[in-house]
């Protein structure tokens, strides 16, 4: 029992890893990752997020949208999208509010990240992804961390990586952004290779 | 970004986007998709309808509502707009392509939180009529579209030996001539075609080179 929760949470981590495997949260991953300390506080706060999001999504999925959840013969999977939308885009709000009141050190520490969050497609195609697979409850927390933290974890290393990239000399063009793109996609080579093994 | 406070002319907001002010290259925005989807045309061309129509018609609803939502409010309102537009598209896919909506998986519902559709609300509708906002939508999703095109043509040309699926090379596996280049199957490649596309477009816009934050030896630049 625990060595299933444990591979899928492997599986999340490595094999599906939300940035170098499914290429998600790329916009926010290429724009924040130029220091490994914003790196590590949006990664935080993605974690965060998704530990909360992906867990509630699947119970309103399981008693509210599923057919015949609510009566029988009501279908309401259509309003799917517009739902975890508003789920996810509630709970950022909340935890907001929450950590200004009761962890205001680690509400300063997160800042303009928190709120910018609801955007980044690594909360939505972790709660799709979910649905897609239809995992249950506890499964559905351990895929929420295990996703979030994947997304975190490529954040930092490639923050890492661009720290020491300022002293490189590549040519003007290259320079910057598209630099970037090429590192995280030997990076993603890289993790390409996690993908023969099964679980 | 290049928006003028001015309303810029129609030419401006349609044709712009294309190229010299590409959402892909230049604005570096709806990355995750450019990445996901480009590995055969179909896709590709699929995926660049379903965000040109949901960019123009958030634009259009977006700027006609512009002034009867309160400010403090606009991110969940232009998610509802964005979102009813998506669940739209992915119902119509699902009716007429159902194979292609398999094989597009959750990027189709990734389109709400394209930061194209949103950073083209955010930018350009909140501030300008619903017409101008309609065409900037248009071109933005062509643009998009284009450089989406280009990448999925190389991909499945070099890396399959066909194009919309029609074979333009015979492979080997099929008793042709052509050793496809595998990695270009795979997602990593997406990288590196992005990476040096936009190497290319900086090396015809010298205006675009980011400066270096840390001079090498050399001088730098």
């Amino acid at each position: 029992m625990v060595e299933h929760y444990l591979s899928l949470f492997v599986k999340s981590l490595f094999i599906e890893n939300m940035a170098l495997a499914f290429f998600l949260g790329m916009c926010t991953f290429l724009a924040v990752s130029k220091k490994v300390s914003t790196s590590l506080g949006l990664g935080a706060a993605v974690v965060m997020v998704q530990v909360l999001s992906v867990p509630a999504n699947n119970l309103i999925n399981a008693y509210v949208l599923k057919p015949d959840a609510i009566a029988p013969g009501l279908d309401l999977s259509f309003l799917s999208f517009i739902t975890y939308i508003g789920v996810i885009a509630a709970l950022v709000q909340i935890l907001e509010m929450f950590l200004d009141k009761f962890v205001p050190a680690l509400y300063s520490a997160l800042g303009i990240f928190l709120p910018l969050i609801t955007v980044n497609c690594v909360i939505f195609a972790g709660v799709s992804f979910m649905v897609q697979r239809e995992y249950n409850f506890a499964e559905s927390v351990v895929y929420g961390f295990g996703s979030g933290l994947s997304w975190a974890m490529a954040l930092v290393l490639l923050s890492a990586v661009r720290e020491r990239l300022k002293y490189a000399d590549p040519p003007a063009g290259v320079r910057g952004l598209s630099l970037t793109f090429i590192i995280s996609g030997l990076m993603a080579i890289g993790f390409m290779s996690f993908s023969g093994i099964q679980l | 970004m290049a928006d003028d406070v001015k309303a810029p002319t129609w030419k401006e907001t349609l044709v712009d986007p294309l190229i010299a002010n590409n959402p892909v290259m230049i604005q570096v925005l709806g990355i995750c998709s450019t990445l996901a989807v480009t590995s055969s045309m179909k896709t590709a061309f699929v995926m660049s309808l379903s965000v040109t129509f949901v960019c123009a018609m958030s634009n259009l609803l977006v700027s006609s509502t512009r002034n009867f939502i309160p400010s403090s409010v606009r991110i969940i309102a232009q998610m509802t707009i964005i979102a009813s537009l998506v669940i739209l598209v992915d119902q119509i896919l699902r009716a007429f392509a159902y194979d292609l909506s398999k094989q597009l998986s959750v990027y189709v519902g990734l389109i709400i939180t394209n930061c194209i559709v949103m950073g083209r609300t955010e930018g350009f509708a909140l501030k300008f009529p619903p017409l101008p906002s309609l065409l900037d939508g248009i071109g933005n999703g062509l643009g998009y579209g284009l450089v989406l095109c280009l990448i999925a043509s190389v991909r499945e040309i070099f890396g399959s030996g066909s194009w919309f699926g029609m074979t333009l090379f015979e492979t080997v596996n099929n008793g042709g001539w052509y050793v496809p280049c595998g990695l270009l199957v795979m997602p990593p490649s997406g990288f590196f075609l992005v990476g040096l596309l936009i190497w290319l477009v900086k090396s015809y816009r010298k205006d675009l080179i980011e400066a270096p934050e840390y001079k090498t030896h050399k001088g730098g630049c």
